[in-house]
């Protein structure tokens, strides 16, 4: 080791030299987004919804090789515009990640969120930095809703460009049989995938909240996917449709309604506004558990 | 006593104890008692022992003192301030080893090393990087500051966590077994850096089941067993609560011990062809002059000096074993 160097040294009385900027507390979610987008298991996560919409995109060109408009009415919504209007490959790629694959991948970066921190023992240096534990709660939240849009926005865009490449595009037709134009069409799109990425909020709570509950990261997400299926399997039972209007997913696919001319908001206001109320109660009931647990990793 | 009121905020308190704890407790939600009632005061400018075999509740009181548990009963107070109720101002001038270092694998040395500078909101972001450097550079690793610390060996590891505790200029570094898989040259280069903050001012706390270890850095030291604090002083009190002995090596113990007691000497003990005893109160050339005199064949006289080793069994009773 070294001499000691000056800056590092510690004479005199270093404290009274430091005057923090309030700005620098950004700096922790500056590193918290570069962890996590630098993880081998985000890349992967976003490389498979990537692929969704190639594969969807695909199967569609093979379908309807041999004759033009196959109007088959199953599969996800949307899908049978697609060999029309390539722009259409955006919607119906959204609405066949949005039941499983886009919430799997937030439950897994949900749930790792602190847990896996606190596994690899790294979360006592960053509570004793000091990160403060509801700063690094917030800005753990933060970087999972950044990866909610972040995956979205992997889904839109591959969709896009595979559309672009392999059907034609142009104006297309609304639900409700109105026409708009391509660049309509586009900021639609945008909007539709603003709002899924906004769907997903409550469920990365809920996530986070789990993700409080436990020392092991793998627990953790396994828990918070397992949640994901339950809810799943739980709204599509018919005698519980009392409770199903509180499911976390249980107006997700209102996301189409933004193709209606006029837009029909009751569902989209609905849903977003059960995403709020999830952020906020197991947002509160993550802050209540970490700032009050015993960090003993 | 009576204690500070609610309202009034906490004052700085003079700087005569970098850590002071009182009655501090920690049960465990298993229900296992860790630390139990300790009053530990740590002077500031020391370099601090904190000595006790495993699982005597060494890292448990460290956790408290870092604000990492809350304690089931008492108070501690650190840089003067309470903890863990003063964390973020206090944090950011207290440097931490604990339990070993953590790392983020998929990182760098120098990446690994930015997360926890970004990580303090006190830490200025246009000196970062030379800040990293020069920790790296302080604990040699500024060669391998590009690596993937998962490529990192133990010794590595631990001298990064090391690094991660020197980012800013502390007031208090509170190391936890520091040299925990360290080669010999690591050790080594641990004490002299631990000497060297010392000397620069930063009051040192260091957490060890070594007792050598202790003996060749600290200037104080206290003594932990199944979560009590046996007893808290300087180093030099400590060792000079248990008397060094007088060792004779001969052929002819029982005549070397029939001398040794006539000279005044205390507790003669004889095994086999070493003659052990409480040394008396005179020039120990006298007392060999004796021996010899006597007719008693030396072939090995020495004043062994009183270890801490000594020290914790003539407090305790006990050997340095863990307490389950
Ligand atoms: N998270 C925990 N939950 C329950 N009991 C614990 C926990 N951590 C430690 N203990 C118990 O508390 C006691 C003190 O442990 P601690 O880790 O403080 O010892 P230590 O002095 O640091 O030992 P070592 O020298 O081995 O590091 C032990 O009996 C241990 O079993
Ligand atoms: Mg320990």
């Amino acid at each position: 080791m070294s001499r000691a160097e000056p800056e590092t040294a510690g004479s005199g009385t270093p404290e009274a030299a430091r005057t923090p900027n309030p700005l620098w507390s950004l700096g922790l979610l500056r590193g918290e987004l570069l962890i996590t987008f630098r993880r081998w298991r985000t890349l992967a996560l976003l490389g498979v919804l990537a692929a969704v919409p190639v594969l969807v995109g695909i199967a569609v060109k093979i379908e309807t090789g041999d004759g033009p408009s196959g109007g088959g009415g199953e599969g996800p919504a949307f899908i049978s515009q697609i060999s029309n209007n390539g722009l259409f490959l955006v919607f119906t790629a959204l609405a066949a990640t949005l039941p499983f694959f886009l919430p799997m991948a937030v439950g897994v970066v949900a749930g790792d969120a602190i847990a896996g921190e606190s596994s690899a023992g790294t979360l006592r240096y960053l509570l004793v930095a000091p990160a403060g534990r509801t700063r690094l709660l917030l800005t753990k939240y933060a970087a999972v809703m950044a990866f909610c849009l972040a995956a979205t926005l992997v889904v839109a865009v591959s969709a896009l460009a595979v559309g672009a490449l392999l059907f034609p595009l142009g104006d297309l037709t609304t639900i409700s049989g109105t026409r708009i134009g391509y660049a309509e069409g586009l900021g639609r799109a945008l909007l539709i995938a603003l709002v899924v990425a906004a769907s997903l909020v409550g469920f990365a709570a809920l996530g986070l909240f789990v993700s409080t509950l436990t020392g092991s990261g793998i627990g953790a997400m396994a828990t918070t996917v397992g949640l994901l299926i339950t809810v799943q399997i739980l709204d599509q039972i018919p005698q519980l449709d009392a409770l199903q209007p509180y499911f976390f997913s249980h107006y997700w696919l209102s996301f189409a309604d933004l193709m209606r001319e006029p837009v029909y908001w009751d569902d989209l206001v609905r849903n977003l506004g059960l995403q709020a109320l999830y952020a906020a109660v197991f947002g509160s009931a993550a802050w209540a558990r970490f700032t009050a647990k015993d960090i003993t990793a | 006593m009576a204690g500070p009121s609610v309202t009034e905020p906490e004052p700085e308190r003079a700087d005569d104890a970098v850590i002071s704890t009182r009655g501090l407790t920690k049960r465990y939600r298993g229900g296992q008692l860790a630390v139990d009632g300790l009053d530990l005061t740590v002077p500031a400018g020391s370099v601090f022992g904190f000595l006790g075999p495993n699982g005597s509740g060494k890292t448990t009181t460290i956790r408290m003192l870092m604000g990492l548990i809350g304690p089931t009963a008492g108070s501690a107070r650190v840089l003067g301030r309470p903890m863990p109720h003063a964390a973020r101002t206090v944090l950011p001038r207290v440097g931490a080893l604990i339990e070993g270092p953590a790392l983020y694998g998929f990182l760098s040395g120098r990446d690994n090393l930015l997360r926890y500078d970004e990580a303090d909101p006190t830490a200025d972001p246009r000196t970062r990087r030379e800040r990293v450097a020069a920790a790296l550079d302080r604990v040699g690793l500024a060669a391998a500051a590009g690596k993937k610390a998962k490529a990192y060996s133990l010794g590595m590891k631990q001298r990064l966590g090391l690094a991660a505790a020197l980012l800013q200029p502390r007031r208090l570094l509170v190391l936890d077994e520091p040299t925990n898989g360290l080669d010999p040259q690591g050790m080594r280069e641990i004490r002299t850096l631990v000497r060297e903050l010392a000397s620069d001012g930063t009051t040192v706390f260091l957490s060890s089941h070594l007792l050598d270890e202790i003996e060749q850095v600290c200037t104080h030291a206290a003594v932990m067993a199944r979560g009590r604090l046996i007893i808290q002083g300087a180093v030099a009190d400590l060792s000079a609560g248990a008397r060094g002995r007088l060792v004779v090596t001969t052929p002819d113990a029982g005549e070397a011990a029939r001398v040794l007691k006539e000279q005044g000497a205390g507790d003669v003990v004889i095994a086999e062809d070493r003659v052990t005893a409480e040394p008396p109160d005179r020039d120990p050339a006298e007392v060999n002059a004796a021996l010899v005199a006597a007719g008693v064949r030396v072939r090995g006289f020495a004043l062994e000096r009183a270890s801490l080793e000594d020290a914790f069994v003539a407090l305790t009773g006990e050997g340095f074993d863990v307490a389950g």
